[in-house]
């Protein structure tokens, strides 16, 4: 036995510390069950003590970090709940079924919370389009999204895709799904009450999976097909019929709690339940439904069968519990049951084949704060020259050339394959700014939307953190809404690394700055480490996914021009700043200097303001400045309503520098001429900087006298820009 | 007059099918799939989705559900049936229209706005709109090819049984404008008797200006009137 823990991930002081916790050596049932929830996946090791920067408090807060999901209260006694996390190893192996059961996982976080899953957001990151596997990671992971996500019913509807070298062997699949539920309808985790049934319900168990998280908190390497089997597969039509049949569970009141079976299996519900609850918890695995002979019990207590959950019923209301799955057509059976000691007690019939005291498992995990030591790599990139460079001459090229890039260009290909309108509240197309669902029964709607800047956080992680938040909130603003809480999903490399870990710290920070700054709390999250392959490391990637409220659905505001004649302008500063621009990465194929700078102050007033203008209904549309800079933007701006501009006022000097400079806290917004007089008075009272750039008119876009292109041919070649580079 | 809307397990328009007929002022109750007395309805909506996962073939399962058999009683005395998406491939697989589906020629899933030529404006799922007017209604489905053999085709075309055809924003019937690879540009076709329609497109998803489009409405409009003309 003790020379199995290396092979089941864990380090020789870890096996000394499960001595210690049992009094004696564990058997391999329970060893299984401690290297599973040992591993970095489950018990946050590494990551626990620098994810307590983060600010998690708001009035508006009805559930933080610790649930299946983070909940705000959005008024009309509704919540919004809410959680992103990682796919990215089953993806990397396997795209389809990776990123399939990447929905189903995080769908199940959701409804485990007793809300219904109304929306689903996908940040996909992946290596270059020109290298046939990424090709294949890119289609399939699009295909698995597209057929469990239809599947189910849940809309897909937003997301942001970006094609970085560094995420070639290890792409990156975050996925943020968002439910909504009637304040006392929310169920929690928590098992309670001597003598309660614990009640399985779902797919039957088989071997799949085994070991999946602890696959999960390693480097992918050279073995890659040989992981395939630790490869979930997915069975959305099981899922569809277990959303039906938990919320149902939920609104007849049948139900203590309840939590779904994810990485670890039966040995993380169950023992998440009962620390939660402060219990005990007695399963006997021969009851568990099987789908393949001979399992082991460590096999069927680890296994990572999808499309399962785990719920707490009193037992005079079993009967009616049982009756809800049979209705739906799914196995449920009691497994075992609620008991006073605070042990998870594993039984095969009538022998006691495993105990392990419940915190053993969860809260006496192993905690580590790992050195944290300055990369190398920084000192050449923040020390490159950015004044050496030689510009192009002819920005209409250099223009188009961004539009059509693999980061910028229209992403149709992509949400046309998801299904982002069932269930009727989805306003305006994906590729937005953010994503709009009305709620119904109320006048309100919600804004969502994912981001985070790889680029940025490599470069200098303390300001891609601090953006990562700003961006998503801002992005949320333009649309119209006010940044409720965010949920965040941390995807950095291996993390006994100093200089990995040095990453993780500084962006964990810069979020925690922003966030503050705000005054937007963070609710839930997922951290991904070990994301390399063959010693490469991916860029660390915070990925925030914003939540915000529009009180009213005629706030939405779309990014697009609206009506010719329009005044257009620019909120904000533009400054010199091309480090780690994508006119940087496109034109130059470099990926050098510091990331543009952020004062959260400044954001803060920018976003304040946009809010104001849009509640007066002066604002007509608003559109964030980010990848590409103020010429991508407008030019977007223009694509998307198909209303050319003429930008005739600018001041900001017209060079490349600053036209494709990804200065932060700006917006561009449209309104009447009539409206200009109003508006000088908000940014004086936001203390804002603002600019009138030009008119929107005719069917060109015009800026000064550098860009001149017929919005109409643009939109073809822009329009068509991905198809081509998946075919090509 | 009372809508049902059919619950096949996996079928995921059902709600968004209430939901429109409660926003056009009307009754209406979801029928679980295994009910067999629909004599209350005034007109039964087989909704989109994925009945039984769709699995084996789209349709093939549900439709030996114990509520077709309903179904097609209920059909055979002259209500009003219709099949949206899943619920269209249902029909096919049930024999209660003509034809059959293919994957889109695309192969992959399709969800975007299209518009629609209404063909024939004669029967009680069109009898408000007019000959050749076009409709913006989306698409969501990923076998949405329809095919039929060319003398069913023939037939189809006699009876006037084809309702809908993809056409371009102008109402021309062209091959750009066939998102799916249907033969002869057919979104939705009518039994010959006149009370079974089925069509890929969601009307039921286009029935409010805010969220894109409100042209689905002519056609549940339809069906009220047709309903309520004949009480």
């Amino acid at each position: 036995m003790a020379l199995l823990y290396k092979e089941l991930g864990l380090r020789k002081e870890e096996y000394q510390r499960i001595c210690e916790l049992l009094g004696r050596e564990p058997n391999y049932l329970e060893l299984s069950m401690f290297s599973v929830m040992w591993s970095e996946h489950c018990a946050y090791k590494h990551s626990k003590e620098v994810l307590k920067m983060l600010p998690t408090e708001a009035p508006w807060v009805l559930q933080g970090p610790g649930e299946n999901a983070g909940a705000v209260d959005i008024g009309d006694n509704l919540a919004v709940v809410f959680k992103i996390e990682s796919h990215n190893h089953p993806s990397a192996i396997e795209p389809y079924q990776g990123a399939a059961t990447g929905i189903g996982g995080i769908v199940r976080d959701i409804f485990a919370m007793g809300a219904r899953p109304i929306a689903l957001l996908d940040s996909l990151r992946f290596g270059s389009l020109k290298k046939p596997r990424v090709k294949y990671l890119f289609e399939g992971v699009v295909a698995g999204i597209s057929s469990y996500g239809n599947c189910i019913g849940v809309p897909t509807v937003g997301g942001d895709l970006y094609f970085e070298e560094a995420y070639e062997g290890n792409p990156l699949v975050n996925v943020m799904c968002v439910g909504l539920v009637e304040r006392e309808n929310i169920i929690k985790g928590h098992a309670k009450g001597e003598g309660n049934l614990v009640l399985l319900i779902g797919s039957k168990t088989g071997r799949d999976g085994i070991h999946g998280c602890t696959f999960a908190s390693e480097e992918l390497g050279q073995e890659l097909e040989t992981k395939k089997p630790a490869v979930q597969v997915g069975d959305p039509f099981t899922e569809k019929l277990l959303i039906e049949a938990c919320l149902e569970l939920v609104s007849k009141n049948l139900l203590v709690a309840l939590q779904d079976l994810g990485a670890a299996g039966l040995t993380s519900s169950s023992s998440e339940m009962a620390s939660k609850g402060g219990v005990g918890i007695e399963i006997d695995v021969l009851k568990v439904p099987r789908r393949e002979r001979g399992m082991q019990p460590f096999e069927v207590m680890i296994s990572e069968s999808q499309e399962r959950m785990l719920a707490i019923v009193e037992p005079e209301k079993i009967s009616q519990a049982l009756e809800v799955c049979q209705k739906w057509g799914l196995d449920a059976t009691v497994i075992g049951k609620v008991i006073n000691s605070r042990k998870i007690k594993v039984y095969e019939g009538e022998n006691l084949v495993g105990e392990i005291p419940t915190y053993a498992l969860t809260k006496e995990a192993p905690v580590y704060n790992p050195k944290a030591e300055k990369p190398q790599y920084l000192a050449q990139t923040e020390s490159f020259n950015l004044k050496n460079l030689t510009h192009p001459k002819d920005l209409n090229e250099v223009l188009v050339k961004l539009l059509c890039s693999p980061n910028l260009s229209f992403r149709e290909w992509v949400y046309s394959q998801y299904d982002y309108m069932v269930q009727t509240n989805t306003i305006g197309l994906p590729g937005s700014d953010a994503a709009i669902l009305r709620i119904k029964g109320t006048k309100k709607a919600i804004a969502l939307s994912v981001d985070g800047n790889g680029r940025y956080s490599y470069l200098d992680p303390l300001m891609g953190g601090q953006i990562a938040v700003a961006e998503a909130a801002r992005n949320v603003v333009v649309s119209g809404a006010k940044p409720l809480a965010l949920t965040n999903c941390l995807n950095f490399g291996t993390p006994e690394d100093p200089q990995i870990f040095w990453q993780f710290k500084e962006a964990v920070k810069g979020i925690a700055r922003a966030c503050q700054a705000l005054g937007i709390p963070v609710v839930s999250g997922n951290v991904s480490f070990y994301n390399e392959s063959f010693q490469k490391a991916i860029y660390p990637t915070p990925i925030i996914g914003m939540v915000g409220l529009l009180e009213d659905v005629i706030y939405h505001t779309p990014m697009g021009f609206v009506e010719e004649g329009n005044l257009i302008l620019l909120l904000g500063e533009t400054r010199s700043e091309l480090g780690g621009s994508e006119y940087l990465k496109e034109i130059f194929g470099i990926v050098k200097g510091k990331p543009p700078l952020i004062n959260l102050e400044e954001e803060k007033r920018i976003q304040a303001l946009t809010l104001a203008g849009i509640k007066e209904g002066i604002i007509l549309s608003a559109h964030d400045v980010s990848e590409g800079g103020l010429a991508v933007a407008l030019a977007e701006c223009a694509l998307t309503s198909g209303m050319g501009a003429r930008i005739d006022e600018i001041n900001i000097p017209l060079k490349p520098e600053f036209l494709f400079s990804e200065s932060q806290s700006r917006v561009i917004i449209t309104l009447r001429g009539e409206d200009l007089p109003r508006l000088k008075i908000l940014t004086a009272q936001y203390d804002t900087s603002f600019e009138v750039l030009g008119h929107v008119s005719g069917e060109k876009l015009v800026i000064g006298n550098k860009i001149d292109l017929e919005v109409k041919e643009v939109a073809k070649i822009w329009r068509e820009a991905l198809p081509k580079l998946v075919k090509g | 007059m009372k809508f049902g809307v059919i619950v096949f397990p996996g079928s995921n328009c059902d709600m968004d099918c209430y939901y429109a007929v409660q926003f056009l002022g009307e009754n209406v109750s979801y029928v679980w799939h295994q009910e067999t007395n629909l004599f209350s309805y005034d007109c039964l909506i087989l909704p989109g989705g994925f009945s039984y996962g769709d699995y084996l073939r789209t349709g093939s399962i549900a439709h030996l559900s114990p509520v077709m058999e309903a179904v097609k009683k209920f059909a055979l005395e002259g209500g009003l049936v219709i099949g949206i998406c899943n619920g269209f491939q249902i029909l096919l697989e049930s024999g209660l229209l003509p034809g059959a589906m293919l994957r889109n020629k695309s192969l992959k899933f399709i969800c975007r706005y299209v518009y629609l030529r209404v063909e024939n404006p004669e029967t009680p799922f069109t009898k408000l709109a007019k000959k050749g007017q076009i409709l913006k209604i989306p698409i969501a489905h990923y076998e949405g090819n329809y095919y039929a053999p060319p003398e069913v085709v023939t037939q189809l075309k006699a009876n006037n049984q084809i309702v809908l055809r993809y056409c371009d924003e102008k109402g021309n019937i062209t091959e750009e404008a066939n998102p799916n690879g249907s033969i002869e540009n057919i979104a939705g076709i009518i039994n010959e008797r006149g009370n079974i329609f089925g069509l890929m497109p969601h009307p039921e998803r286009s029935v409010e200006p805010l969220l894109g489009s409100s042209d689905g409405k002519i056609i549940l409009k339809s069906i009220i009137e047709s309903v309520k003309a004949k009480i």
